[in-house]
C-alpha cells in the first residue's frame, strides 16, 4: 500500500536529508494487516541510511521520538498495534535537541 | 497500569475508531498529554497548554506590570514557543510587560548561525526586539576556537559557564528586570537527576526553583517549569499561526555531554511511567539539606565581580586557563583556588586575547 513518511526534528539527516517520502510497503508473509510495528521495521532496513540508534531502539522508536499517524498521536491508535490503510500519512519527528 | 493496558486493549480491538476529545466532546482527539493521559483534540490542547502556562505564571508571581522581560531565545523550539506564548499571553492577560529577544552567539558554526536565523525571525514576526551577545565580543573566544584547543570533551563546560554571564551581560545591557528561559519540565528532571549523580548539594538545593538570583544582578525564571518537552513540540506542529519549528539535532559538540546520560534515562522512564519528570521536580523541590552538611558560602569574583563561591568565578578561571594556553584548568575536581596559585606561580602571561573585561 502507498504511503507519505515524513521525517523532521533531525530525523530527516538519517535518511539522506529527504523530507518526505512517498513508499509503497506490503504486510509481510502471512499477515493480511500492516501495523507500524511492520513499517518500522521496514523503515529501518529501506530507509535509514546512518545512525539507527537515533531512530530506533528494540523494535519501537527511540523514546523521544514522536509518532503521528494521520496527524493523531500513534498513542491514540495503539503504539506499535497501529493497523495502517492505504494512503496513510506518518510522521516522525525527534525532540532530542536543544531549546 | 492495569487501566493503561485495558485502553490499550480498547486500542487494538477498534484501532482506526475515531475517538472524542475527552475536553469538548466534540472534536476529533489528536494526542494523549504524557501529563494528565487526557485525550484532547488540538484546539483544546492550545487552550489547556496556554491557560497552564498563565496559571504557572500568576500562581508564581513570576511579573509585575510594567516590568522589561528579556527572553533567553537561542532559536531552538523552548525558547521560540516562550517567546510565541509569552507574547500572546502578554496580550491576552494584560501582563503589561516589555518584551525582549536575547541571544547569545557562541560562533558554533553549522549551528548556532542557524538558530540565529529563526531568532531574526521572530523578531520580525512577533515585532520583540532582538539583542545578541557574543563570546567573540565578550571572551575573545569562539566555541569553534575552544573546541579547537580543547577537543570534545568539557567544551560543555566552558560554553555553560560563558552563556550564563553572557546572558546576565546581554540584561545588563537591555536593562531589564528580569530574565526568562524557556528550560521545560524534561531539562529540570535531568538537572535534579544529574546533581544527584554529581553529589552537588548546592545547585540541587537551588535548580528546581522557578525564579533564581532574587539577590544578583538579574532574577531568572523558567515559565515553563511544568510543561512537557512533547507538548512544546507538539504545540507548533498543526499549522498554528506564526510558529514554523526549524528543529535541528544537538548542538554538533555535545556528543559527550554528562547530560546526555541523564536525558536518555528520562526518556525512558518517560516512556514508561509519564508522571516521573513532574515528580522528579516534586521530590528535587522537597530536598532538605542536613544542617550539618558544610555549603559553599556565595561572595564576589576578585576579578571581574561576577557572583562565585571561589575567589575567581568559573568564567574567569576557564578564561585565563585558555589565554595561558593551559585550558585543563579548571576542569575537574581541584579547581578554584589551587589552580589560581599555580597560575601565579607559573610564569609570564602568554599573549592574552582579552578583548573587554566583565565588570559588574
Amino acid at each position: 500500500m502507498h504511503l507519505t513518511l515524513e521525517f523532521g526534528g533531525g530525523l530527516e539527516l538519517l535518511c539522506k536529508s529527504v523530507k518526505i517520502h512517498e513508499v509503497n510497503v506490503d504486510p509481510p508473509e502471512k499477515e493480511t494487516r500492516l501495523t507500524m510495528k511492520h513499517l518500522l521495521s521496514w523503515v529501518h532496513t529501506n530507509l535509514i541510511d546512518e545512525r539507527p540508534e537515533m531512530f530506533m531502539k528494540g523494535d519501537t522508536v527511540r523514546p523521544g521520538v514522536l509518532v503521528l499517524v494521520n496527524d493523531c498521536d500513534w498513542e491514540l491508535s495503539g503504539q506499535l498495534d497501529t493497523v495502517l490503510e492505504e494512503k496513510d500519512a506518518v510522521v516522525f519527528i525527534s525532540t532530542l535537541h536543544g531549546g | 497500569m492495569a487501566l493503561e493496558r485495558a485502553a490499550a486493549a480498547t486500542a487494538t480491538a477498534t484501532p482506526r475508531a475515531t475517538r472524542l476529545c475527552t475536553i469538548c466532546g466534540e472534536r476529533r482527539a489528536a494526542l494523549k498529554r504524557p501529563k494528565t493521559f487526557q485525550q484532547t483534540c488540538k484546539e483544546c490542547f492550545y487552550e489547556v497548554f496556554e491557560n497552564e502556562i498563565h496559571r504557572t505564571i500568576v500562581d508564581n508571581h513570576l511579573f509585575n506590570p510594567g516590568e522589561r522581560i528579556a527572553i533567553g531565545a537561542s532559536g531552538g523550539k523552548d525558547s521560540t514557543v516562550l517567546a510565541y506564548v509569552l507574547s500572546e499571553l502578554n496580550r491576552r492577560h494584560n501582563y503589561g510587560l516589555d518584551l525582549f529577544l536575547l541571544s547569545v552567539d557562541e560562533g558554533i558554526t553549522g549551528y548556532r548561525d542557524d538558530s540565529l536565523e529563526t531568532v531574526k525571525r521572530n523578531e520580525i514576526q512577533y515585532g520583540l526586539p532582538l539583542k545578541v551577545v557574543s563570546y567573540k565580543d565578550l571572551y575573545g573566544w569562539t566555541m569553534d576556537e575552544i573546541v579547537k584547543l580543547i577537543g570534545l570533551k568539557n567544551n560543555c563546560t566552558f560554553c555553560g559557564v560563558f552563556r550564563r554571564q553572557a546572558l546576565d551581560r546581554g540584561a545588563a545591557l537591555l536593562k531589564v528586570d528580569k530574565l526568562i528561559t524557556g528550560h521545560n519540565a524534561d531539562d529540570i528532571a535531568e538537572t535534579v537527576l544529574l546533581n544527584i549523580l554529581r553529589g552537588d548539594i548546592a545547585r540541587l538545593g537551588r535548580c528546581t526553583l522557578i525564579t533564581t538570583g532574587e539577590d544578583g544582578p538579574i532574577p531568572r525564571c523558567k515559565p515553563f517549569k511544568y510543561t512537557y518537552e512533547k507538548e512544546i513540540v507538539i504545540y507548533p506542529l498543526h499549522s498554528h499561526l506564526l510558529l514554523k519549528l526549524v528543529l535541528n539535532l544537538l548542538c554538533i559538540y555535545s556528543p559527550n555531554a554528562y547530560r546526555g546520560f541523564a536525558r536518555e534515562f528520562i526518556k525512558d522512564l518517560e516512556r514508561m511511567r509519564p508522571r516521573a519528570i513532574l515528580d522528579i521536580i516534586k521530590s528535587g523541590e522537597d530536598f532538605r539539606i542536613s544542617s550539618c552538611t558544610k555549603m559553599p558560602e556565595q561572595g564576589n569574583c576578585e576579578r571581574c565581580g561576577y557572583i562565585s563561591s571561589q575567589k575567581w568565578c568559573k568564567a574567569c578561571v576557564l578564561l585565563e586557563g585558555l589565554n595561558r594556553g593551559l585550558p585543563k584548568i579548571g576542569i575537574g575536581r581541584t579547581t578554584g583556588l589551587h589552580d589560581i596559585n599555580k597560575m601565579k606561580s607559573t610564569a609570564k602571561i602568554l599573549q592574552s586575547k582579552h578583548r573587554e573585561t566583565l565588570d559588574f
